[in-house]
């Protein structure tokens, strides 16, 4: 009985100490389900989500403050990915932010720009380029399309146009069972 | 005749041909387009030459709306390693760059040079002919392919000087040329080995030099014995032992780049791979006649062989186009539409697409114009659902699990398409053409590789934004650190009591030292008996005016200054 009992007592105390130095020795810093949780979200801190940003939101998310459908940038197919890395169920889109928009490019009216700066301030991405007094414009290629330069723009010369379509961004359509998958009939026949 | 045929040198029947998993035997539909000889079409008043033909980055145009151009110029210059250049047709002015109508699938216009023909068709000056190509560098003669805007003619359209371009430790041993031309209707590249083998066979002697080959493998199926006739003929004229004609059982798609490896060297390109690593370079006939063009005349890439036929076009036949021709003229010139034309594709019946308009220019990679009758081409019937019969993974050509794809792809599941090698489906159309519930099998791998590109391509940039996005929130950070720092540091200068202010205020200090300076000069002068004369011997007006201004000094001052004196 007793020998038992120190059997056991040796072993929680030698577990116990096992335990004790592996959380120190292999101590993660910051939060891996946050990154992970990063890593999907679309990254255009666009902030619709009511965080400053992508990784605030994937750190509340991780703490469990927040649902996983607030991201409009991201849609449905972020809120299933979510739902799918941390296991729970998907929930529909926030009526806030339902009905998926086109992907948007950030175009500043060159001539009316009078060089204020304020829409630099406001880029979370630094994809709009100028300095005071000088004329600003938006490098495409790294645009979000976040729409955070809108607000502070005192004279309204930046406008929000969709991504024109070309043969690289061009996707195969989803078959349409209704549809036969050739059924043009040339012009000129 | 028939003695060449049977050449010892080209021992067509002894050598040994491996046999490919699944595939079709079609009815190959080739002889409508085969009876008459390829003639050259008319030079059409405007070409619209599309700025992308190729795989790879769009060509930079150098000419300018306006300018005057002579046939074979180069119009638009390659842009980045993986790239062809445009050349002129034939001369003209450039008469507007900008978006036009194109054969894609999509649909969409795309930039394309619009060139006016002056009808002239007067040559530039061309680079010197290399007839002895074979004491020339490889680099220089990928060079000049690269100049000459060579993309694959088979269909893919990849710059054939990329494909050129041994890595280092690949040595390329065996150099294989496809003339397999496997899809029923396609007839284009028969007719160029019928009529110009010689051609063919010289781009066959250049690329071995390019690659550094040992052995050349033109591999042709046995539905063609004219153009196998004409191309052991021209073989046997070069007298090169090291090519060799192979002919091959018909099969689609025995002309399928790893299809036709595995068929005639029974070597597997590995998945993901590409036949260089195994020691192979792999390009279509037409090609290889390209290259001769473009090292052996020093003539660039401006004009193709196309096939135009099915039920649809009054005489099918062959036409030698200029790249930028549009589909129109070359229908006319074929006699125009029947009246069974049901559609118009571009391509063949198993892998090419529908055009929605005839008003398309020809590319580089468009080898065929087929207007089938409903007959011909009926319409797809709805499809059923999936009875998991198992017949399209014995006609998958690559060894795949076609209905497995198609269940993952239905589902929008694109990491498990991927799981079952979604990637290395050539989209050849066998496992949709033996469906017996009419799944359009093909549509849903074409739906989930584009769709897994595009994540891709998104995934990138969100990669990109986040980085942006932190280098940006450090910034800020850093320059509100520095900020603070400054603030910090001024007011701790503020706040510091004076301990020794005469050291620390320079103004104080210039006062306190101007004071002592003119004390001193006055205690020097004093001692010297010298002292200021204007206080002496001063007349009884001059008194009296100094003894005012001392009692009003007194009146006014404060009681401070006062006691000062």
């Amino acid at each position: 009985m007793l020998v038992a009992i120190a059997i056991f007592t040796l072993l929680a105390a030698v577990f116990g100490l096992l335990l004790g130095y592996s959380a120190r020795r292999f101590h993660v810093e910051g939060d891996p389900i946050a990154e992970q949780i990063d890593h999907l979200l679309p990254q255009s801190q666009c902030g619709q989500c009511g965080y400053a940003g992508c990784r605030p939101y994937a750190e509340a998310i991780a703490a469990g403050e927040v649902e996983i459908n607030k991201c409009a940038p991201g849609g449905e197919t972020v809120m299933l990915a979510l739902a799918d890395l941390l296991g729970r169920d998907p929930v529909p889109l926030d009526a806030a932010i339902a009905g998926e928009k086109p992907k948007l490019v950030a175009v500043i009216d060159e001539a009316r720009c009078i060089g204020c700066t304020l829409c630099l301030q406001a880029c979370p991405v630094d994809a709009i380029l100028g300095a005071a007094k000088h004329m600003h414009t938006v490098i495409a290629s790294e645009c979000t399309g976040c729409e955070l330069c809108l607000p502070p723009c005192p004279v309204e010369c930046i406008a929000m146009l969709p991504v024109p379509q070309t043969q690289r961004t061009w996707k195969w359509p989803y078959p349409d069972a209704a549809r036969p998958a050739i059924a043009a009939r040339p012009e000129a026949a | 005749m028939d003695q060449a045929v049977h050449q010892p040198a080209s021992p067509a029947a002894r050598r040994r041909v491996w046999a490919f998993n699944g595939g079709l035997h079609l009815p190959d539909h080739k002889r409508e387009s085969t009876g008459r000889p390829v003639r050259p079409a008319a030079v059409p008043q405007r070409l619209w030459l599309p700025l992308q033909q190729h795989i790879g980055e769009p060509a930079q145009p150098v000419v300018s709306v306006g300018d005057r151009v002579l046939k074979g110029q180069l119009l638009a210059r390659p842009e980045g390693a993986i790239s062809a250049g445009i050349h002129a047709p034939t001369s003209g002015t450039v008469v507007a760059i900008g978006p036009h109508p194109v054969p894609h699938a999509s649909g969409l216009s795309a930039p394309c040079i619009e060139l006016a023909s002056d009808g002239r068709d007067a040559w530039a000056e061309l680079p010197e002919p290399w007839p002895d190509f074979e004491a020339r560098d490889p680099a220089e003669l990928r060079e000049r392919v690269r100049w000459a805007g060579i993309v694959g003619l088979g269909g893919a359209a990849f710059p054939s000087s990329v494909k050129l371009s041994p890595k280092a430790g690949q040595p390329i041993h065996t150099l294989i040329l496809n003339g397999a031309e496997c899809e029923p209707y396609i007839t284009c590249d028969d007719m160029l080995m019928r009529e110009r083998a010689d051609r063919v066979v010289e781009g066959a002697r250049v690329l071995r030099h390019v690659v550094g080959a040992g052995t050349v493998l033109i591999g042709i199926e046995d539905n063609k014995p004219e153009a196998i006739a004409a191309m052991q003929r021209a073989v046997a004229a070069a007298g090169d032992a090291r090519i060799e004609v192979v002919v091959i059982p018909t099969k689609y798609p025995s002309g399928g780049e790893r299809q036709l490896i595995r068929v005639l060297t029974g070597a597997e390109v590995p998945s993901h791979g590409i036949p260089a690593q195994i020691g192979i370079v792999c390009q279509n006939v037409a090609t290889a006649a390209a290259v001769a063009d473009a090292v052996v005349h020093g003539r660039p890439l401006i004009s193709r062989i196309v096939t135009l036929t099915g039920e649809g076009i009054a005489q099918p036949c062959n036409l030698e186009v200029l790249i930028g021709t549009p589909a129109r003229e070359l229908i006319a010139q074929a006699g125009g539409y029947t009246a069974r034309v049901a559609k118009l594709i571009l391509g063949g019946p198993m892998m090419g697409f529908a055009l929605p308009h005839d008003d398309v220019p020809i590319t580089k990679a468009a080898n065929c114009l087929l207007a089938p009758s409903r007959a011909e081409s009926p319409p797809h019937p709805a499809p059923l659902p999936c009875i998991r019969c198992g017949r399209c993974a014995e006609a998958c050509p690559v060894g795949l699990l076609p209905q497995q794809m198609y269940w993952w792809a239905r589902a929008k599941d694109l990491d498990k398409t991927q799981d079952y090698n979604l990637f290395d489906c050539i989209e050849c159309g066998c496992c949709a053409h033996v469906c017996p519930s009419h799944i359009p099998l093909v549509q849903y791998y074409r739906y989930a590789k584009t769709e897994a590109w595009a994540k891709e391509q998104e995934k990138r940039k969100a990669d990109q934004a986040r980085q942006r996005h932190e280098q940006r929130v450090a910034r800020l950070e850093r320059l509100e650190t520095e900020r603070k720092a400054k603030l910090r540091k001024k007011k701790e200068e503020l706040e510091t009591p004076p301990a020794d202010a005469g050291a620390e205020d320079p103004k104080k200090a210039a006062i306190k030292a101007a004071l002592e300076r003119a004390a001193a000069k006055k205690a020097a002068l004093a001692a010297e008996g010298l002292a200021p004369r204007n206080t002496e011997e001063l007349t009884p007006a001059q008194q009296a005016q100094v003894d005012a201004a001392e009692a009003r000094r007194a009146a006014t001052a404060p009681a401070g200054a006062q006691s000062e004196e």
